[in-house]
């Protein structure tokens, strides 16, 4: 089973807090790896906040492979923030032999474009940066999109904290957003592609939990859009899904989770809006989930969202003081990290309910 | 002796033998008054009797007369199994064999005429169903759901469904709002009780059906739709409330439609869709046949015919083309009813179904609100043995094929595929009904398995399949109003129903295991299948 965990906070912290978070729900989650997207970045990163930031994982000949490529599109690399690797022999961790971190300058051309045409053209840019290390079976890519990071590794969470020396709290590299998940997906092959959290233009997304719609969902979505690629986990769908509601279709957010957990048709009649409910739940169909699962998902705006399956069968919970909201499988974690917190304040989000943070650490809750 | 000639009929030829035990019968005539086909008679037959009553044996023996039971050896006369004879039989005297020796194949082609029969193919009943298996099972990371506590979604779309893209929502605020009408579409439950005419059935074996229909509506609140088939339905029917209950159906005779179109004005609800029929699964292609025997008085007032032979053209004739007519057809029915109601098309399947699916997907007005893919398994009133036996497609891989064909192009579920033709076969109609649906289909339909559960005792062993002749023993398929009064509507209705509910709760007790509170549809990753081929062919997990 999966542990996820994701903190917000309205001061940039370090990475080591997401740690915290996770290590005490180790008993759920079995250590077999650490994934974690951060978004609003400060430290070395934060002076190139418009910049697109590669997150890879490679070989030499990857690496090479890479900036041969990027230069042939026209990226310049402006900043690459490279990590104190610790070497300690005994460390479990199944290192790649370079990890990238690297903010580029868009194409000239592309100066005054658009938003729109530049998530388009950084999706297209690792797309294809993906199928070319794939092809020569020489590293992986996480993310390339401005002022997001993301770091994956298989191993023990300590040993990878460890080795890119994320236990020492320093101020090289922070942020005000990290989704955090310490587990390889233990139910299929390991591969790197298949830890959580995903990431897709902006939307961040792990989830704990089975799919067992898995194969329509994919069936599905695969035709949806071109990024929609991969489905080494079903939690992919839950992202694709996200992706395609508010970045394809453009609807509110709360038409989400009426897509992946629909209410009961006996229950929908009953509603003013159902009209739009059953449209959406037909036309939708193959994008429902079914099965046990709470997601964590964080938005291109940096706002947060958590919701469970529509039988509850996952739990998940969040805590909050001032300056600092957590939301994580199990309350332990957050007892860690949010010590002093006023507990009654904590949520446990029912399975018709949608939980949104903002900026400003904001909850809006709503029932489906 | 009598002679013989060598080219003679004799029992020996026909397929079903009569075992007789004289010593049994006391001939109360039972038997001869309840066969329909007239297979069998009172006659006398010669014995001789050996007898021996004093203290020493002495035998005597005497020649004596005694009246008997016999079958007639009479192609036209052919027992055909139905087993009346034995039901109706106070002492067990007789009953009907199976003879695997029978030569009516090669004597029934009497004067040129093919071969006519009703039922089902009694070729093909091989079933891939039965070699699939449910075998993704819950068992620790997604828990398999409780079938008695989890609520369940059990219903299938009826209507043309839209892609997310073309929805005509707008966001108003934090709302999405419907901006102009979408296409109609009705959720039902995955199980339609398909099309067999009044004329087909009898008045009685109809009104059974559309009593359980109503029942399991109104008492059960399971929202079954039961389809009229070709030739209308009784016009007080037409002007009541049940009509919601209702597909009515068009086929290339177009029978009944003048009574349809004239009733509409009266009409106080709509009828739940509109299925144009365009072929069968157990014919697929000939088209309906309704032979002069059973067009009884009712059948012509309801159609709006004289006493004859109906028989409807094998396809839809156009000016142009059969394109252009189904085109316009679908117009019509759309119109009709004012784009309120769906309206949804039945084929035959074919090795041509996927092109036909394609079309109907890429088909730029969305009009075409459901496939209804029949496959060879599926039963007739009347048909000629050649195409019951040797036409047709089974339709398992068949749904299999039009499904993976939407989702290459992102358009399943937007014309729901709806399979028939075999499905309860053997009697377990969830269970066949949950592989189709994991396998693509949004719901199946079931014609045979009703009318067995009525009291038909045909099967796919030449069992009858009588329904061609008007004398169906089990008063079903008939209109002779001394048979019809065989039936006995309420048993019937009820058989009907409390199948209806244990189907409900088999396909819960299927979906709760794969942890599913909603229908699997395309979930091909539950199934798993021990024959490699059908694991190839349908994509599904090989497993040994
Ligand atoms: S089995 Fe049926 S057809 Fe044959 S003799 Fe008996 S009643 Fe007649
Ligand atoms: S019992 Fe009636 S309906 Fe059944 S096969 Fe015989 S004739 Fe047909």
């Amino acid at each position: 089973m999966c542990r996820i965990g994701a903190i917000k906070s309205k001061v940039p912290f370090h990475p080591s807090k997401a740690l915290y978070l996770m290590l005490p729900q180790q008993e759920g989650h079995d250590n077999s790896g650490f994934a974690m997207v951060m978004q609003d970045l400060y430290g070395r990163f934060a002076e190139y906040k418009d910049k697109p930031l590669l997150s890879v994982a490679c070989t030499q000949k990857g690496n090479k492979l890479i900036e041969d490529f990027m230069d042939n599109n026209n990226f310049n690399p402006v900043y690459e923030w490279i990590p104190n690797i610790s070497k300690r022999p005994g460390l479990d961790i199944k290192a790649m032999p370079y990890y990238i971190f690297r903010a580029y300058d868009y194409p000239e051309h592309y100066a005054d474009t658009t938003p729109e045409a530049k998530a388009e053209l950084l999706l297209d840019i690792r797309l294809a940066l993906r199928e070319l290390l794939e092809k020569a079976g020489q590293g992986y890519v996480y993310s390339f999109w401005p002022d997001v990071l993301t770091l994956k590794e298989i191993g023990d969470p300590r040993d990878i904290a460890e080795y890119f020396g994320l236990w020492k709290e320093t101020d090289e590299l922070t942020a005000k957003n990290i989704v955090v998940q310490c587990r390889q997906n233990t139910n299929y092959d390991i591969v790197r592609y298949a830890a959580h959290p995903f990431f897709l233009q902006g939307y961040t997304l792990c989830a704990n939990g089975e799919n067992t719609f898995y194969t329509k969902n994919k069936e599905f979505q695969k035709s949806l859009h071109r990024g929609y690629i991969g489905f080494e986990s079903d939690s992919q769908n839950f992202l694709y899904t996200l992706h395609y509601v508010l970045h394809e279709l453009k609807w509110p957010i709360k038409y989400y989770k009426h897509v992946i957990t629909p209410l009961p048709f006996a229950e929908i009649t009953t509603r003013s809006d159902r009209a739009e409910l059953t449209a959406i739940r037909q036309s939708l169909g193959h994008l429902e989930i079914n099965g046990p699962n709470t997601i964590i998902a964080m938005l291109p705006s940096g706002d947060m969202m958590t919701c469970c399956d529509s039988k509850k069968l996952r739990p998940v919970v969040v805590g909050r003081d001032e300056n600092t909201l957590a939301i994580a499988s199990e309350v332990c974690g957050i007892n860690t990290i949010l010590p002093d917190r006023d507990k009654t304040l904590d949520i446990y989000p029912n399975e018709r309910e949608v939980v949104l943070i903002n900026e400003r650490l904001e909850v809006e809750r709503w029932k489906q | 002796m009598e002679t013989v000639k060598m080219q003679d009929v004799s029992v020996i030829d026909l397929p079903w033998k009569i075992e007789y035990q004289s010593d049994r019968c006391t001939m109360c005539g039972s038997c001869v008054a309840t066969c329909t086909f007239n297979a069998i008679e009172a006659g006398v037959e010669r014995r001789s009797v050996t007898v021996s009553t004093g203290h020493q044996p002495s035998p005597t023996q005497r020649h004596s007369a005694v009246p008997v039971i016999r079958q007639k050896a009479s192609l036209t006369n052919a027992c055909v199994g139905c087993g009346m004879c034995e039901k109706v039989c106070p002492n067990r005297a007789i009953r009907p064999i199976r003879n695997l020796d029978s030569r009516q194949n090669l004597l029934a082609r009497t004067g040129g005429a093919t071969i006519k029969r009703g039922g089902r193919t009694n070729l093909n009943s091989d079933r891939t169903l039965d070699k699939i298996i449910v075998g993704r099972i819950s068992q620790m990371t997604d828990p398999a759901l409780d079938s008695e506590r989890h609520t369940f979604d059990i219903l299938a779309p009826f209507g043309r469904v839209l892609s997310p893209k073309e929805l005509p929502l707008a966001a108003v605020g934090n709302d999405l709002k419907l901006t102009t009408s979408t296409p109609p579409v009705n959720w039902i439950y995955p199980v339609i009780f398909s099309d067999m005419s009044i004329g087909a059935l009898s008045t009685r074996a109809w009104e059974a059906i559309a009593l359980a229909t109503a029942y399991l509506n109104e008492k059960h609140n399971m929202p079954i739709r039961m389809c009229s088939g070709e030739g209308g339905m009784p016009v007080k029917l037409m002007q009541s409330e049940y009509l919601k209950y209702t597909i009515l159906q068009i086929a290339s005779g177009h029978f009944g439609w003048n009574r349809i179109i004239k009733a509409m004005p009266e009409m106080k609800v709509d009828p739940a869709g509109i299925l144009i029929k365009i072929g069968q699964g157990a014919k697929p292609g000939d088209g309906g046949l309704l032979p002069a025997a059973k067009v009884a008085p009712h059948v012509q007032a309801i159609r709006g015919v004289p006493k004859a032979d109906l028989m409807s053209p094998p396809n839809h004739q156009g000016l142009y083309s059969i394109e252009e007519s189904v085109q316009k057809m679908f117009l019509s029915m759309n119109a009709a009813f004012k784009f309120r109601v769906p309206v949804a098309i039945k084929c035959a399947a074919s090795a041509t179904s996927v092109s036909v699916y394609n079309n109907l997907l890429r088909d730029p007005y969305k009009i075409c609100g459901g496939f209804f893919l029949d496959g060879i398994q599926g039963g007739t009133g009347a048909a000629n043995e050649v195409s019951l036996d040797h036409t047709g497609h089974p339709i398992v891989s068949k749904v299999r094929e039009c499904y993976l064909a939407a989702v290459k192009q992102g358009s399943q579920g937007q014309i729901p595929l709806w399979a028939g033709g075999g499905v309860g076969l053997t009697g377990n109609a969830a269970a066949d009904a949950f592989k189709l649906l994991c396998l693509g289909a949004n719901g199946v339909f079931l014609g045979k398995m009703l009318i067995q559960l009525c009291g038909c005792i045909g099967n796919e062993q030449g069992r009858c399949n009588s329904c061609s002749t008007g004398k169906c023993p089990t008063g079903i398929c008939t209109q002779d109003p001394h048979l019809v009064r065989r039936l006995d509507i309420d048993k019937a209705a009820q058989n009907i129903v409390d199948y209806m509910l244990a189907l409900d709760a088999e396909l819960k007790k299927l979906m709760a295991p794969i942890g599913n509170s909603t229908l699997p549809v395309g979930r091909s990753d539950a199934l798993v299948t021990t024959d490699k081929a059908i694991a190839d062919k349908l994509n599904i997990q090989y497993a040994c």
